[in-house]
């Protein structure tokens, strides 16, 4: 592939290039995010992303806000992966504070992790599907999709933005009908998670758009610093869940998907394969869960020492930074997040050099972006 | 000739890829029974939230329009983006001393999300989450709230050890009275 | 006056007779060529609106939805609410568009579409006209509908649009081969191009059964292809909803979107009612050689039904692709006719004439 100075991207712009503005209100775009891209007949001249659109000054707003105030804004980062946002923060001033919290605490937010995981590949599966023009993948992946969302709106009362784990622990016990509800439903996707192979996955259609498109090198992912599903499946190990085990993922025995393609079929097999592995990661959980409080006592004004501090975890989309830098207050001095989904969005660039108008959809789509974790 | 081998090995391999997914369409065409859609207005009877959701905050109150809140302001405090307000006024109680009693808790729906921190830090226990969900009005004003009923009172309990304090989000609904 | 559901000819030739004798015979000519026009309008309109409704239950009951159902009973007048609708909604003036081609097209596309149903035989006497080259004439009439396409797509002045049109302009022209050469097997089996003929020629059998092998060859390619010229899912290319937003009909809006979107419904049903007429037999009922009780029974089942029966089938299978498969690229669309359809067709069509030519059909 040829290479690309992103910098020659954003100035490659001249007189007589066929530009089409893809968003900012676009179908396929899955929010607002406009790609300008240039066209030579159907073929792609050059892609440039353009976000911000939906900027809200997150980082921002968290130096007015005290740490458990923070946890609300951390769900409307990443949407699908509000557990996990929510995860890091929580994890953060929990070692910043040197809290333990209890085994139950731990247990509980990894199987919340992994169905959240599980709800977001089903999400963006459906809508991969879309973007490819099988309409009815987008109905299937949202029916089963809502069995998720009705165990957590059980147990926590809101179906998107939980804002469920707190420092110290969650914000309140599970619902005692939520064990068997999980289990309810790791039977029932396995049933229907072939379907999803039958309809989409060894459709020839299907193989044909994906296989060999946009392939990115294992040296392009870790020079991205593309991470997650769209890391791994250029072979680049970048799962936090085995480098650096947090909550109780150092019990369970997973597997950590890589696939060495490097194209969309790989990224689109490593997202499918992540849903069976969930699911065993939640049944080695579900049925172990031990008693105990669901909470540690925490004082009610929490402030952190002075000192920087930062938290990893993997989120569905991939690797969650969380920097904070503070002085003492109960408000954050500085805080920063390194979302997963900014640095895989730049990557489309190099991906699309050289494939059609129709691979930049499936392209964009096969690296599973939320633009609201773009912009924060 | 291999390549024709391949030729015609591709054509029967997308085939039958395709049936593959035709299979599952039409199953689910034929079998109706498996449709999911709630027919939402009409099943407004049965419909029922579970007993955890978060539609909006309440303020409890019992049968004799009797609520907890005594007015301290925590709430107002932890509440990430001033949802909820509290105007206080003092009256003068039976001893002759002054006290403090919730005048207007006001409650602005339009800018609360529904994060718990004001139900989680409530020291008596007043707010509590409410079912509610059909939000919908025609003027924005209509969104501003003021939890306490008309001519409500704080509940006396000075005499009576103070129970231990149950969590909004682990309570059973029928301990519930608002619910 | 006769009426008979199994013939509708008695009936036509009563209207006419009565027709000629009460008035001049210019005027009487005058007076059926109105009466033909407005049956066919409204056929076009009802089959029309409720193709959209049947594409919008067959999708939902695929998808696990159950569709429209407010507007009356199980929403059937939901498409009539829909065009009322389109029909108060503004025409928005795209300022720099070409003014003159961009309010045509729409016309065109629809003309194309009901030139074709003219040729269309429902019923036995029910065809309006009955051309000596019927099937050449649906293939010339349907292909015209692509000039539609492109020009909306070049007047509009959008980006977006251009591509769509420039991509149903190599679509339609690549898989209009497929189409014809597909529907030459059952010409040489038939040996005719009237449709009527071609139905008359069925009486004993239908021609995919009759042609076996190579006949259902050419009935599968026919419906892959045709799906193509039509621009439906998994081949609509030119709308790409998820890439190009609408694709040539972006700008339009009101009526002459409701234009594009009937025309391509009604396409569906040309379509569909050709396959149905070529390779099902039409109108004809289901007649298995000498099984003189079976073949009875059939013939008490009206031609028209068979007919509907027939084309509403055909409709459905197209449904089906379309809600299940994902959209190709051009290049894999051009693949697929110039390499596989073609070829196939080819060597599908010297199969056939060697077939006629030894007799080794079934009579």
């Amino acid at each position: 592939m040829q290479e690309v100075e992103f910098s020659d991207i954003l100035t490659a712009q001249e007189d007589g290039d066929y530009i089409v503005n893809i968003g900012p209100q676009h179908p396929s775009t899955h929010g607002v995010m406009r790609f300008v891209v240039s066209l030579k007949g159907e073929m792609l001249d050059y892609v440039v992303p353009h976000c911000g659109y939906i900027h809200r000054g997150i980082e921002k707003m968290c130096e007015r806000m005290t740490y458990p105030q923070i946890i609300h804004l951390t769900d409307r980062m990443d949407y699908l992966s509000a557990h996990m946002n929510n995860e890091a923060v929580s994890i953060l001033v929990e070692k910043a504070l040197g809290v333990e919290v209890p085994e139950r605490v731990k247990y509980i937010r990894t199987i919340l992790s992994e169905l959240q995981r599980i709800a977001s590949h089903q999400l963006w599966w459906a809508a991969f599907g879309m973007d490819m023009g099988g309409l009815t993948c987008f109905f299937y992946g949202l029916r089963d999709r809502e069995k998720i969302l009705d165990i957590f709106e059980e147990s926590f009362g809101s179906r998107l933005l939980h804002s469920f784990i707190c420092p110290g622990g969650l914000m309140g016990d599970i619902h005692p009908n939520f064990q068997k509800r999980t289990k309810e439903f790791i039977t029932y996707f396995r049933k229907k998670l072939p379907e999803y192979d039958q309809l989409l996955t060894g459709n020839i259609i299907f193989e044909q758009r994906t296989k060999g498109m946009g392939i990115m090198s294992k040296e392009d992912a870790i020079s991205f610093g593309a991470t997650g599903p769209t890391g791994r499946g250029s072979n680049f190990a970048c799962d936090i869940r085995k480098k650096f085990p947090y909550s109780a993922y150092d019990k369970v025995d997973f597997k950590e998907i890589l696939y060495t393609e490097g194209d969309s079929w790989a990224r689109y097999k490593v997202r499918v394969d992540e849903m069976w592995e969930s699911m065993k990661i939640i049944e080695q959980l579900i049925d172990n869960i031990p008693e105990g409080d669901y909470s540690t006592k925490m004082k009610p004004i929490i402030k952190l020492p002075e000192g920087e501090y930062s938290q990893r975890v993997e989120t569905a989309k991939g690797d969650l930074g969380v920097f904070v830098v503070s002085k003492g207050e109960k408000y954050p001095y500085r805080m920063h997040f390194r979302t997963p989904n900014f640095s895989n969005l730049f990557v489309i660039s190099q991906l699309c050099k050289g494939n059609k108008i129709a691979d930049l959809i499936a392209i964009s789509g096969s690296l599973d972006l939320v633009i609201p974790d773009i912009d924060r | 000739m291999n390549s024709v081998g391949k030729y015609f090995s591709d054509i029967f391999y997308g085939i039958k890829s395709l049936w593959k997914g035709l299979m599952v369409t039409g199953y689910y065409f034929v079998h109706p029974g498996t449709i999911v859609t709630q027919q939402y207005p009409e099943n407004r009877k049965e419909l029922k939230m579970f007993d955890r959701f978060k539609g909006e905050v309440i303020l409890q109150h019992d049968e004799n329009n009797f609520h907890t809140c005594n007015g301290c302001g925590i709430c107002q405090l932890n509440c990430p983006n001033g949802s909820l307000e509290i105007i206080t006024d003092s009256v003068t109680n039976e001893d002759g001393k002054s006290e403090r009693i919730i005048d207007k808790h006001i409650y602005h729906l339009s800018m609360c999300t529904f994060c718990g921190l004001c139900i989680k830090a409530c020291p008596s226990n007043s707010l509590a989450w409410g079912q509610e969900f059909e939000h919908a009005v025609f003027n924005r004003e209509a969104l501003t709230k003021i939890l306490n009923q008309p001519g409500s009172l704080i509940k006396k309990t000075p005499k009576e050890p103070k129970a231990p304090k149950p969590v909004v989000t682990d309570t059973v609904p029928t301990s519930n009275p608002a619910n | 006056m006769p009426f008979n559901i199994y013939d509708f000819s008695g009936t036509t030739k009563a209207v006419d007779q009565f027709l000629y004798s009460t008035m001049s015979p210019t005027w009487a000519f005058v007076v059926e060529l109105a009466i033909v026009g407005i049956i066919i309008l409204l056929v076009y309109a009802v089959v029309g609106l409720y193709l959209v409704y049947a594409e919008r239950k067959v999708c939902a009951f695929m998808q696990n939805r159950v569709g429209p159902n407010r507007v009356g009973k199980w929403g059937l007048i939901q498409t009539i609410a829909d065009l009322i609708k389109l029909l108060m909604k503004e025409l928005v003036v795209i300022r720099k568009a070409d003014q003159l081609l961009f309010n045509i097209a729409p016309f065109i596309l629809i003309i194309a579409s009901f030139m074709a149903i003219a040729a269309i035989p429902f019923a036995k006497g029910l065809q309006a006209v009955d051309f000596n080259i019927g099937v050449f004439y649906m293939m010339a009439v349907s292909s015209i509908g692509v000039i539609g396409t492109l020009l909306a797509g070049w007047s509009s002045n959008s980006k977006y649009s251009l591509i769509g049109a420039i991509r149903s302009g190599a679509q339609v022209v690549s898989y209009e081969l497929s189409v014809g050469l597909s529907l030459l097997a059952v010409v040489i089996f038939s040996g005719s191009m009237q449709l009527s003929v071609i139905i008359e020629s069925q009486a004993n059998g239908w021609w995919i059964f009759k042609g076996h092998i190579p006949a259902i060859i050419a009935f599968v390619m026919f419906l892959v292809a045709s799906t193509a010229e039509i621009n439906r899912g998994p081949f609509d290319l030119a709308e790409a909803e998820s890439e190009l937003t609408a694709g040539f009909h972006t700008e339009y809006s009101g009526i002459r979107f409701a234009f594009f979107f009937l025309g391509e419904y009604m396409n569906m049903f040309i379509v569909a009612s050709l396959a149905a007429t070529v390779f099902l037999g039409g109108w004809m009922p289901l007649h298995i050689g000498n099984l003189a009780g079976f073949n009875h029974v059939m013939d008490f089942i009206p031609p028209i039904v068979w007919y509907f029966g027939k084309t509403v089938f055909i409709i459905y299978v197209i449904m089906w692709f379309k809600w299940t498969f994902p959209r190709l690229r051009i290049d894999q669309l051009l693949t697929l006719e110039w390499k596989y359809l073609l070829p196939i067709n080819l060597v599908n069509i010297l199969v056939i004439a060697f077939i006629v030519l030894m007799g080794w059909y079934i009579k």
